[in-house]
């Protein structure tokens, strides 16, 4: 033992303190979600779960989560084709400008999202292109690259060609090395990487202000309206505590994911 | 037909590499890097006054002669940074002893927790924790509350500190997961050596694990820098101190397209230089 006993404590103390830190917010998010009182003070005035049904009748909020849905999952498609095909290719050739191009897929996530925004807002513009779901789509995918890109770079960095090679020298063609050999190595790069881009896109809101127009409103960019309006905070509350809760299931995923890997003995 | 197309790419390297880089360079080429080219041109294009459009092509350097004539920008530009700077840096202070409690202290059992713990967040809705903190710091928040007894009043939604407490808060995880791997990787070997040849708890630190933790420290700077020199939502939503983003949305909306855009020159060029600095440090190996 290095520390000593004091440091140790001091050690545990600190990390209790910023786990209660980090935490607290969503407590408190929960706690107002129940709120009796339209007003938002604390402390809350006593409990209900109207606001619960409120939210549920909300045509506003019905078009926003459909409209997110359908952002994510055509940015999350997207992202996943670019990325594999640029994780392929970077990965499995030397050229000339290679780490020209890496840098380049990077990029998107290195420079803030307001810079992406806007200049993705400019180009629009500027080519008379409407605002829309398309123009989120086209935005969240451009960010959405890199992270596809990453998860399956780093997967066949890790996978042995000897089964490819394997299979060609047992008379399989391209294609089918690929299908059978190929592709099931990187499915749960695939997985995890479809799903932080899809909870990427789903979550966000910097560049998604930019990009979309006045009809089409994801759930951020709905949360954000009604943020600015304080209207009908109490319906935004619920939102709040649904979306917290429902974040929790890409880490359950994830962990289930890495856990049958194990379980597999880390093989893939 | 497919199969014979694939073959025929497969004894050919150079088209199979054109073939799978195609789509996605045209993709960010065009998309992306085009965007931005347009975005910097507009930085050049004069803005007819009388209906608010931008005239393309028609070059001029007005737009930065009203940001550098005006000393509100340099103003922002400054605050924007410093309060940067800040988050990283207290970002940094926390995340030391909590990565190193993790990494060392902690059982495998409790590690893993915490390690979980630590993450999660970083999935839940960016959106809703500020939000989460404006509930809090507002006038008759939780905090107003706590306090009022004291006779303190609340901080309310207009504190420049607010933005500082808030940042702090949101990218604090992507410092510490870098810190805990950077400890991760000091053999406990070292530590030991250290404290056979007498140095005590806080020398063996400043000595021997704070140097070895710099590349980590700025590969989670990289993230906290560069997210809070952007933001905008947060200085909206819990202050009233403009940063950087603002102007640049604003302008966007409902002013100077031109303005926005020679704006935007500065936090591309101040991340590019923190780029180049946080790579001497050996970010990029750590990230």
């Amino acid at each position: 033992m290095v520390e000593s006993p004091l440091v140790r404590a001091m050690l545990r103390i600190v990390t209790g303190g910023v786990l209660v830190f980090i935490y607290l917010p969503l407590i408190i998010l929960a706690v107002y979600a129940f709120n009796e009182s339209p007003l938002g003070g604390w402390p809350p005035t006593g409990l209900t779960l109207d606001w619960f049904a409120a939210a549920a009748e909300s045509e506003a909020i019905r078009d926003a989560l459909l409209n997110s849905l359908i952002v994510a999952t055509v940015s999350m498609l997207l992202a996943l084709v670019l990325g594999t095909l640029a994780a392929l290719a970077l990965q499995r050739y030397d050229f000339f400008g290679k780490n020209a191009i890496s840098f380049l897929f990077v990029l998107p996530i290195a420079l803030p999202g307001v810079i992406t925004g806007i200049a993705l807002q400019s180009t629009f513009k500027l080519f008379g292109i409407s605002l829309g779901l398309h123009t989120i789509v086209v935005a969240h995918a451009t960010f959405c690259v890199v992270v596809a890109y990453n998860n399956v770079v780093a997967r066949l960095r890790r996978l042995p060609r000897s089964p490819e090679e394997a299979s060609a020298d047992l008379g399989a063609g391209p294609l089918m090395t690929f299908r059978r050999i190929t592709l099931p190595g990187m499915r749960t790069a695939l997985l995890s990487g479809g799903l932080l881009a899809f909870a990427l896109s789903f979550d966000e809101v910097i560049v998604t202000l930019f990009a979309a127009g006045p009809g089409a409103r994801t759930l951020p960019v709905w949360v954000y309206g009604e943020l600015q309006r304080s209207y009908q905070l109490p319906v935004v509350n619920v939102v709040a505590l649904v979306l917290v809760i429902l974040s929790i299931v890409p880490v359950w995923i994830a962990q289930r994911i890495s856990g049958n890997e194990a379980a597999r003995g880390g093989r893939y | 037909m497919i199969s014979r197309i694939a073959r025929w790419f497969s004894a050919r390297p150079r088209a199979s590499l054109g073939a799978l880089l195609s789509a996605p360079l045209t993709w960010i080429g065009t998309v992306y890097i085009g965007s931005l080219v347009v975005l910097l041109a507009h930085a050049f294009w004069s803005k007819d006054s009388f209906t608010g459009k931008v005239a393309p092509f028609d070059w001029t350097l007005d737009a930065f002669g009203q940001i550098l004539g005006n000393p509100v920008y340099l103003a922002i530009a400054l605050r924007t940074i410093g309060i940067a700077v800040l988050v990283t840096l207290t970002a940094a202070i926390i995340a030391l002893p909590v990565a190193y409690y993790i990494a060392r202290i902690a059982s495998p059992r409790v590690r893993a927790l915490v390690l979980v713990a630590v993450t999660m967040p970083l999935w839940a809705s960016y959106l809703v924790k500020v939000y989460a903190w404006r509930t809090i710091l507002q006038a008759n928040g939780l905090l107003g509350w706590l306090v009022a007894p004291l006779g303190i009043e609340g901080p309310g939604l207009t504190e420049i500190w607010n933005s500082w407490l808030v940042l702090t808060y949101l990218w604090l995880p992507y410092m510490i997961l870098p810190v805990y791997a950077g400890l991760e990787r000091i053999p406990t070997s070292l530590l030991e050596a250290s404290a056979d040849l007498g140095g005590r708890g806080w020398v063996t630190f400043r000595r021997v694990i704070f140097p070895q933790l710099i590349p980590a420290l700025a590969a989670g700077s990289i993230f906290t820098f560069s997210l809070s020199l952007g933001d905008y939502i947060v200085p909206d939503l819990v202050s009233d101190a403009k940063f950087i983003g603002n102007v640049i949305y604003d302008n966007s909306a409902l002013g100077s397209l031109p303005v926005a855009a020679a704006y935007s020159f500065l936090p591309i060029a101040v991340m590019m230089a923190y780029l180049l600095f946080a790579r001497r440090l050996g970010a990029f190996e750590s990230l």
